[in-house]
């Protein structure tokens, strides 16, 4: 960890005192500095117009936006079904099981499908991210 | 609202029982034990605070998994689906999904951008001390809030399961073991609470679910079966015979459990106590990471709820527990049942665990917060004048912190009705926190004067709601029990008004940084080495 790649122009923050600054380490952790004293750390408007940067960024809107939307109607379909149309979800399916409960049990299964959909997907956001890092070290 | 069970202490105290204790004693020594080494090991700021950025995806994810699943839900939900069936199971539906939105949304860019609590990544744009005042006042009143109702439960609880020990005298030890925790051993102590909670917990709630499911022969047909015809003394005093799976026992209007679920959802992801946990991580991939984890354990907890839940009700049944300790007691008592003495005190000392946990986890959020956010940056400008500084002001604010909560958890006495405090918790992250850490991750536009509008709107929306509400008034002004539904447009609605009243084109400047950070994970706080 304390060794740092000479190319890595990330800076190492958090020194186990956090105070003295020895070596690579800046004075003042990375995001509490001004925009001043942080203008020479990474070029941030470049980084932001490369075209691999607004890929990455327009597909994580492309998966968080509708999977967002998705689970909150999912779940509060609940709520909503039990409350306003009980007759329905009172309706036996297999046995004593009813719809209401079925549907409440669903959600467990619909959070974790989500999340590992999720998972999947930021993986290769991860490798993307990466390669942006790449390009812009100097 | 939350936990109404929580609050009513039954008035039958249950039978002294020793090996509780002693199992008690054995997780407190345990604990002590890992804070003396924590406590050797925690110098500097990022190990105090962060515990070096150096805790695993699974063991954060267990420690997320710990913070969260307190006693109120272990025992509150076992009693409340022991009492009124389906719609206690409701409750349990809401704690799983609320984290889609934390790990959709919020873990991953607050890992990048922050260093020890949420305000850091609001800072990082905004006017710093402004914007770390009012979030420091949103934390602490979440964390004490929260924290008062833990103890105020502890309290109820000890009293129950050891009718020796005195409500004040449990109240005390509970708070001066969590400052124990805070103070020494710092997160990485409180971590480790956690995660030893949570494997305790999770292993009581999958052992007393075996016991109930041997008693139907491993039959959910037969389980189902008995739980549609659950017997108990009605209000006149006949027998009435329930269909434990019908919705509606509990909730009456559908508008309350809409509100509640707003809370849920949108709330967790606004928890200080669950966000500065994502610190403790190496990078943002762990922060993720650590959120299946928790999402997997807390999941298969609360399915878990429905085999104790409804084993309560159809094994021993209301009328038994009403006469046995009241619904909070709806978990030990099923454990009596089913596992004799032994399995009542495991169970038993799990519920202390979890609340010594939960409230030691709430601690160090709020001095956290205090000492990092208050202190250091709002009164100090951001510079510590000697080393260390920032941590002993968080060993003080840990130990006023606790003293405060032991004070006024023993002035409102075991009997108050603590649920709204909880309740709050959730409903002033959701109005408060969580409108303005989205705005500033995803809107240019928003300012420092916008966060500072959300942050107050939402907080006093909530607490002025909540005085309205049901719970404290006789005639209520707002209907419902939880003012989510109402205070989380109007949070949102203060931040983008407070947006459009002042114009600031440093925090517009700033956004671009601020995005390829949260994205990249460049210039990230990186654990500290050995």
């Amino acid at each position: 960890m304390s060794a740092q790649d000479p190319r890595d122009f990330t800076p190492e923050s958090a020194a186990p005192t956090d105070i003295a600054p020895l070596g690579r380490t800046p004075e003042k952790p990375a995001h509490e500095r001004t925009a001043d004293e942080d203008r020479d750390n990474a070029n941030w408007d470049e980084i932001a117009a490369a075209p691999e940067f607004k890929a990455l960024l327009a597909a994580k809107v492309r998966f968080i936006v509708p999977a967002t939307i998705f689970f909150v109607i999912y779940y509060f379909a609940l709520p909503y079904l039990v409350g306003y149309h009980p007759e329905l979800m009172k309706t036996k399916v297999w046995g004593e099981m009813n719809w209401a409960y079925l549907f409440a049990l669903s959600q467990f299964f619909m959070a974790w499908v989500v999340a590992a959909f999720y998972v999947v997907v930021a993986k290769g956001w991860d490798r993307r991210a990466a390669a942006v890092l790449a390009k812009f070290k100097h | 609202m939350f936990f109404p069970l929580l609050a009513q202490a039954a008035a039958t105290p249950a039978k002294q029982s020793n090996t509780a204790l002693f199992m008690f004693l054995a997780f407190v020594a345990a604990t002590l034990v890992i804070t003396y080494f924590s406590a050797k090991k925690s110098t500097g700021s990022s190990a105090y605070f962060a515990a070096g950025r150096r805790i695993t995806g699974w063991q954060n994810g267990l420690a997320v998994a710990g913070d969260y699943m307190s006693a109120a839900s272990f025992l509150g939900i076992a009693g409340m689906i022991a009492f009124n069936g389906y719609d206690g199971f409701m409750y349990s539906v809401g704690f799983l999904v609320a984290y889609l939105t934390v790990l959709l949304v919020v873990a991953e860019p607050l890992r990048n951008a922050g260093k020890y609590t949420m305000a850091d990544v609001l800072a990082y744009r905004l006017k710093p001390r402004p914007v770390r005042a009012a979030a420091s006042l949103s934390t602490l009143t979440v964390s004490i809030f929260y924290m008062i109702a833990q103890m105020v439960g502890a309290g109820t609880l000890v009293r129950q399961l050891l009718p020796g020990v005195s409500y004040e005298a449990a109240v005390i030890g509970v708070g001066v073991l969590m400052v124990v925790y805070v103070v020494f051993g710092g997160m990485l102590a409180t971590t480790w609470v956690q995660i030893i909670k949570a494997v305790l917990l999770m292993t009581g709630s999958f052992f007393l679910s075996v016991l109930v499911m041997s008693k139907f022969d491993f039959s959910i047909t037969k389980f189902m079966e008995a739980v549609s015809h659950v017997t108990f003394t009605g209000k006149d005093g006949n027998p009435v015979t329930q269909n434990f799976l019908t919705p509606g026992l509990l909730f009456k209007n559908p508008l309350d459990q809409i509100s509640l679920g707003l809370a849920l959802v949108f709330g967790t992801a606004g928890l200080p106590h669950i966000l500065i946990r994502f610190y403790t991580v190496p990078d943002a991939k762990t922060a993720r990471a650590s959120v299946v984890w928790a999402m997997i354990l807390i999941g298969l907890f609360y399915i878990m709820t429905t085999f104790f839940g409804f084993g309560a009700a159809t094994l021993l049944g209301p009328d038994f527990l009403k006469v046995n300790g009241g619904t909070n007691m709806a978990a030990p008592e099923l454990a009596r049942f089913l596992g004799g003495e032994l399995f009542f005190a495991f169970i038993s000392a799990v519920a202390f665990a979890t609340i010594l946990a939960v409230v030691a986890g709430l601690t160090i959020s709020a001095s956290t917060s205090f000492a990092h956010d208050f202190y250091t940056n709002v009164l100090h400008h951001g510079k510590e004048h000697r080393p260390g500084e920032e941590v002993r002001v968080a060993r003080i604010t840990a130990f006023v912190v606790g003293a405060l909560a032991i004070g006024i958890a023993i002035l409102l006495g075991p009997t108050v009705n603590v649920a709204f405090l909880v309740g709050l918790a959730f409903a002033v992250a959701a109005s408060a926190n969580l409108p303005v850490i989205l705005f500033s991750i995803f809107w240019k536009r928003f300012n420092t004067s916008g966060a500072v509008w959300g942050l107050t709107v939402g907080l006093a929306s909530s607490i002025a709601l909540i005085l309205l509400s049901p719970d404290f008034m006789k005639s209520p002004l707002f209907p419902l029990k939880n003012p989510a539904i109402l205070s989380i447009p109007l949070g949102f609605l203060g931040a983008w008004l407070g947006t459009l009243l002042s114009h600031e084109p440093e925090s517009a400047e700033k956004f671009t940084e601020l995005t390829v950070r949260a994205n990249t994970g460049l210039g990230a706080e990186k654990a500290t080495a050995h």
